[in-house]
């Protein structure tokens, strides 16, 4: 089909860009998912053909071996005719029923596969909480001291499941990384979960898949996959305080944060601010994106996001600040400096 | 196909017809044009209102794809783009879908089995008006700048009152009132029609497929609208006009609740918008082959198996939600096992064509486009059937991709097929068949362009309902090619619209059956009198009209000088006894108008329901006042 | 086809004040104002005139519910509940110790009142202060009903009551 031939640059595409294809999987869970999506679809596909090139060969064949004369007589043709035609519409119906059934217990056997981890050995557990529109995380021990919150970037080790639990303060969201695993809803009032486990290292992106609201389209997250020493050192580095000023430009907008409406939402951890609506700034150098995926993080896109949040993601929750301009630089430098 | 020759009318049948037509004349004066309660007249008005509806969710749809051509763009803000999108939904399957199966099942149904009227005229009339008041209030949000923005299906808690503050969701949930309301009355008389008003010695082995799915199609809507009405009028709107907490999870409620119970509508409800357009192409199918439809019980017993397990699939829309594995494993088999019954119907057209002698009109262009069209997206529906597949491509553009493939393909290629089938019946002129070619290659072409790389787009991960995206996701040359693709369906209706247009002002003049096609309402003039048949019609087999013309018999005894008709048993069609259909009447309108002035008020306060209740009980005492038949006084 | 553009043009223009869903603050908006509302009438030099100042966006549906999340956001809640009051005074009354106007109340909310009203000007927003203002007054029934949702209570801290947990993870 000539149709398919426009499939193959659009296809071949999806390994330009940010990782975000069911077809290039990154784990095991849609390793699994996207051998059922090729196995669906070639044999749909053959199905499809037959059924309808079935339509065609009377286009072509043209009323051969029809009795017109007769037809018009009586439209309709001789018995034999029709049991013969009985017959055949039997048969594939009971081959469309077989064949559904073999559909079926393949996606039951993969769904069940994909869902769960091959093992809970060394697992951990990440707490995942919507808001609009931005993602809550929260890295859950049993050691109390451990416990590590952050916002939009998830990181995790190669080869070691995680759970994700999933819920929402606000409205239905849902967390989707294609790379890794289907999507789970984020409900609020319900408590969901779904692993996750990568077996490579990588970037992988997300995005909400449940529409919430006026910027739906630009709440994303990364889950970053990393060897585990990588992860180890990263997961320390989230463990301390905020890193505090050190140049006096760092000081005067250490200043400014806490002067302005930043700490009514959000948390510095080792300053004042502990606002609990916003995320977590402690380390916001250490991420590479902000607004929850929209922006790259560097400090120009940084100063232009606390100017004028608006323009960046019209109707989210960030209050637009009367900031004078020479006040941003200096906020701009502190809230770089924290790794 | 060569037009059938009817017999010319003998005497005394010009003498009947005259009294008819003077029992059955249409009230005149604007008063009287609210009045009309024939089945052709509310069929047409229907047919016409959807298609205005169609054109307005085109534009928004036309709106939509020129925002998403370019990755970023500025065209329309996230809040009119979530506006946009919400009521294109809306009113492509509230006002548009449903209404025009309902049109064309109003306008043909008692025709095709016989009779002079449906059951109930006046309860007709009301369903119209009330679908068309619904329509008005939803597009009345524009009027004061609010228009729903929560989707189509409008989930809680976003559709809640905390999270959607402005009054366009109220303006979505009571429209659904007005418009199942209208469904209800259609599907009440649809099937007190096909059940008892049928002609003598059609039984129910012998009534034309077209009626079987719009008595199966019009069951559906019997258990599945009240679920609907529930999820929005009772629960989501009581939520945000009077503060219960059905859905509100702050307090205990449950936004999973209204999933179900609008999944427990919406899925049967793809299925009342199919039903009828593979009734339709049955009927095509017939006359364009030259031979009786294969398999008639077979495809029956499909319709029916396909309403009941409609029913059984609703979770499919689901599966994101963390329900237990098990039930979602059920739902997975019940979404596949519907395959089945769709299946047989296709098997039994394909051994139509393959023994019939196959005639390619435009309106069996449109069929091929059907097929082509439709297993596609039947067989992405069996994909999604599969939970770990669905769970990658849920909420993307795949889905999108889908459900515009099967029911674009499904309902709208053979509701297309049948207007041009249908064309010389409603206006009696043929409608031109190169234009309707061509109409078609557009469509086709331009549906297939629009959708199709929109499968690729949700495999790579593009979700919906978003207003932009960003240049590096690499989707930009999709969106674009569907944008054009977008433009193109737009030309192909348009060209569909001309053909329309010239052909009724100069289309070749039609006698009632230019088809020689087999099933009754080719027996009536084109266009229909009010009456339709000058004598009710006796049949004897599934094709009465391919009965030579010597053999047919007809009803005699019935009075002309009032609208009479001849009520015949359930299964066997034996005349049972004469009754007389209601008559033109303004109280249906002034109903309508009634309940619609008491739901708009009640969305800002509820103690309107108390006007709407009042205002509807003089209107129904003035509908039911008991009054003599209207009778031609001599 | 000109009736139609000239229709389309109306369109735009009758879009109710009430329904309207503007999220950008207007540049005015984001300076620090220092008063609204005098709280006498004494003068030095005679009583002068004042501007009336009012609430740009009373009665704006979209402002009341961003009112409302701010209201929660900023732990008015923590002094004043849900408009019942605790350790603050309630905001659901007839008679305001400092007047019920919405100047009166921005000018509270700015400045803080003696025992115990913090001033938030200079901390909040402007725009937010009269989203906040807007909410207030909705409270009382004081805005039209078509902006005012019904009665919408904040969510629980903690997930409610159904629960669907599972146990035993990581061992």
């Amino acid at each position: 089909m000539k149709r398919a031939a426009w499939c193959l640059p659009l296809l071949l595409s999806a390994c330009a860009g940010p990782q975000q294809s069911a077809l290039d999987p990154g784990g095991s869970h849609a390793q699994g998912t996207a051998n059922l999506w090729w196995f669906f679809s070639v044999l749909l596909g053959i199905i499809f053909l037959l059924v309808f090139g079935a339509w065609l060969v009377p286009l072509f064949r043209r009323n051969r071996g029809v009795d017109s004369q007769l037809l018009e007589q009586t439209h309709r043709p001789p018995a034999a005719t029709e049991w013969t035609l009985a017959k055949r519409v039997g048969a594939a119906s009971g081959v469309t029923v077989l064949i559904l059934f073999g559909l079926l217990v393949a996606s039951i056997v993969t769904g069940h596969a994909v869902s769960q981890p091959q093992s809970r050995a060394n697992g951990m557990v990440v707490e995942v909480t919507g808001n609009q529109w931005w993602w809550y995380v929260r890295y859950l021990n049993d050691d109390a001291s451990r416990i590590v919150v952050t916002a939009n970037e998830i990181h995790i080790p190669v080869g070691r499941p995680v759970l994700i639990r999933e819920t929402s303060n606000d409205v239905i969201h849902s967390f989707w990384v294609p790379g890794l695993q289907g999507k789970t809803d984020l409900i609020p009032s319900r408590v969901t979960t779904q692993w996750i486990e990568a077996n490579q290292a990588g970037r992988f992106r997300g995005q909400c898949a449940e529409f919430c609201g006026l910027q739906h389209a630009h709440m994303a997250l990364w889950v970053v996959a990393e060897p585990e020493d990588k992860f180890e050192s990263w997961m320390n580095n989230q463990l301390k305080t905020a890193v505090p000023p050190s140049t006096p430009d760092q000081v005067q907008g250490q200043q400014i944060f806490l002067n302005h409406a930043c700490v009514l939402c959000h948390t510095i951890s080792g300053t004042t601010a502990a606002g609990q609506v916003a995320p977590d700034l402690s380390h916001l150098a250490s991420r590479f994106t902000i607004a929850a995926g929209t922006l790259p993080n560097t400090k120009g896109n940084l100063a232009g996001w606390i100017g004028d949040p608006q323009a960046v993601k019209p109707g989210n929750h960030m209050a637009t600040l009367p900031l004078r301009s020479e006040e941003v630089q200096p906020l701009v430098d502190y809230l770089e400096s924290l790794q | 196909m060569t037009p059938a020759q009817s017999p010319p009318l003998t005497a005394p049948e010009l003498e009947e017809r005259e009294a008819l037509r003077r029992a059955w004349q249409h009230p005149s004066g604007i008063v009287g044009w609210f009045s009309f309660a024939t089945h052709q007249a509310i069929g047409m008005r229907y047919i016409v209102t959807a298609f205005v509806f169609l054109l307005i969710g085109g534009i928004e749809a036309i709106m939509m794809r020129l925002q998403l051509a370019v990755h970023d763009n500025t065209l329309l803000g996230p809040h009119l783009y979530n506006e946009i999108f919400t009521t294109h939904g809306t009113t492509m399957m509230f006002l548009f879908a449903v209404p025009v199966m309902e049109g064309m099942g109003v306008y043909l149904v008692p025709m095709m089995i016989g009779t002079r009227n449906v059951a109930f005229p006046r309860l007709n009339a009301f369903g119209y008006w009330m679908y068309l008041f619904g329509g008005l209030l939803l597009y009345a949000g524009m009027f004061v700048g609010t228009l729903p923005d929560a989707g189509w299906f409008a989930y809680p808690p976003l559709s809640g009152p905390q999270y959607s503050a402005t009054k366009g969701v109220d303006l979505w949930a009571q429209m659904i009132t007005f418009t199942e309301i209208s469904a209800m009355c259609v599907a009440v008389e649809l099937i007190v029609t096909i059940l008892r008003l049928r002609a003598p010695n059609m039984t129910l082995n012998r009534i034309p497929i077209f009626c079987w799915s719009m008595l199966v199609q019009s069951f559906m809507v019997i258990f599945a609208m009240p679920a609907v009405m529930i999820a929005s009028t009772v629960m989501l709107l009581n939520d945000r006009t009077i503060a219960t907490h059905f859905v509100n999870p702050a307090e205990g409620g449950d936004p999973l609740m209204y999933q179900h119970v609008f999944w427990f509508f919406g899925h049967p409800e793809v299925y009342i918008i199919f039903l009828p357009a593979l009734g339709m192409l049955s009927s095509i199918l017939e006359t364009h082959t030259r031979r009786r439809i294969f398999g008639y019980p077979a495809i029956v017993l499909s319709l029916v198996g396909t309403g009941f397990v409609a029913f059984g699939l609703w979770v499919h829309h689901m599966f994101a939600t963390g329900l237990p594995q098990i039930g979602e494993d059920y739902f997975t088999a019940a979404s596949m096992m519907i395959a089945i019954t769709t299946g047989t119907q296709i098997f039994c057209w394909i051994a139509t064509i393959w023994t019939g002698r196959l005639q390619l009109t435009a309106a069996m262009h449109f069929i091929f486009g059907f097929l082509f069209i439709f297993v596609i997206g039947g067989l992405t529906g069996v994909m999604l059937a599969s939970v770990p597949l669905d769970l990658q491509v849920h909420d993307t553009f795949f889905v999108v991709a889908h459900f515009h493939y099967v029911l674009i393909g499904g309902a709208l290629f053979p509701l297309f097929g049948a207007f041009h089938y249908w064309f010389p019946k409603f206006t009696g002129r043929l409608i031109g068949e190169r234009l309707g070619k061509i109409s078609f290659w557009i469509l086709f072409v331009g549906f297939n362009l629009t959708f199709f790389p929109m499968h690729l787009l949700g495999l790579k991960g593009m979700p919906r309902r978003i207003y932009t995206y960003s240049a590096e996701m690499g989707w930009e040359p999709a969106n674009m090619l569907a944008t054009i693709g977008a433009c193109t369906i737009a030309l192909g209706g348009i060209v569909f619209m001309v053909n329309v247009i010239r052909s009724r002002k100069r289309g070749r003049v039609a006698g009632p059956d230019p088809w020689d096609a087999s099933t009754l309402e080719w027996a009536t003039a084109s266009p229909p009198e009010n009456f339709n048949f000058v004598r009710l019609p006796v049949v004897s087999s599934r094709t009465p009209m391919w009965t030579p013309a010597q053999d047919r018999v007809t009803v005699v005894g019935l009075r002309n000088d009032r609208r009479e008709g001849l009520v015949t048993t359930l299964v066997d069609a034996q005349p049972h006894r004469r009754f007389v259909f209601a008559g033109p009447s303004i109280w249906p309108f002034l109903a309508a108008i009634g309940v619609t002035i008491g739901l708009a008020g009640s969305i800002v306060q509820f103690s309107w329901y108390y006007v709407a209740a009042a205002l509807g009980t003089i209107a129904f005492i003035g509908w039911f006042w008991p009054r003599r038949p209207f009778e031609v006084q001599p | 086809m000109r009736i139609l553009a000239a229709l389309a043009g109306l369109l735009a223009l009758t879009s109710c004040k009430e329904q309207r869903v503007d999220v950008r603050p207007s540049p005015a908006r984001l300076a620090v104002f220092s008063g609204a509302a005098r709280e006498s009438e004494i003068q030095p030099g005679g009583s002068q005139s004042q501007p009336v100042v009012t609430n740009p966006v009373e009665g704006n549906a979209y402002a009341i519910s961003e009112g409302q999340r701010l209201f929660n956001w900023y732990n008015c809640s923590g002094c004043h509940a849900n408009g019942g009051g605790g350790i603050g005074p309630p905001l659901i009354k007839q008679v305001w110790t400092y007047g019920g106007e919405p100047a009166n109340l921005f000018d509270t909310i700015i400045k803080g009142r003696p025992n115990g009203m913090p001033a938030w000007g200079g901390r909040i927003p402007e725009y937010q202060i009269w989203q906040i203002v807007a909410y207030v007054r909705s409270l009382n029934n004081l805005e039209p009903r078509t902006a005012t949702p019904a009665r919408a209570d904040t969510l629980e801290t903690r997930p409610g009551t159904i629960q669907n947990e599972v146990k035993g993870v990581t061992k």
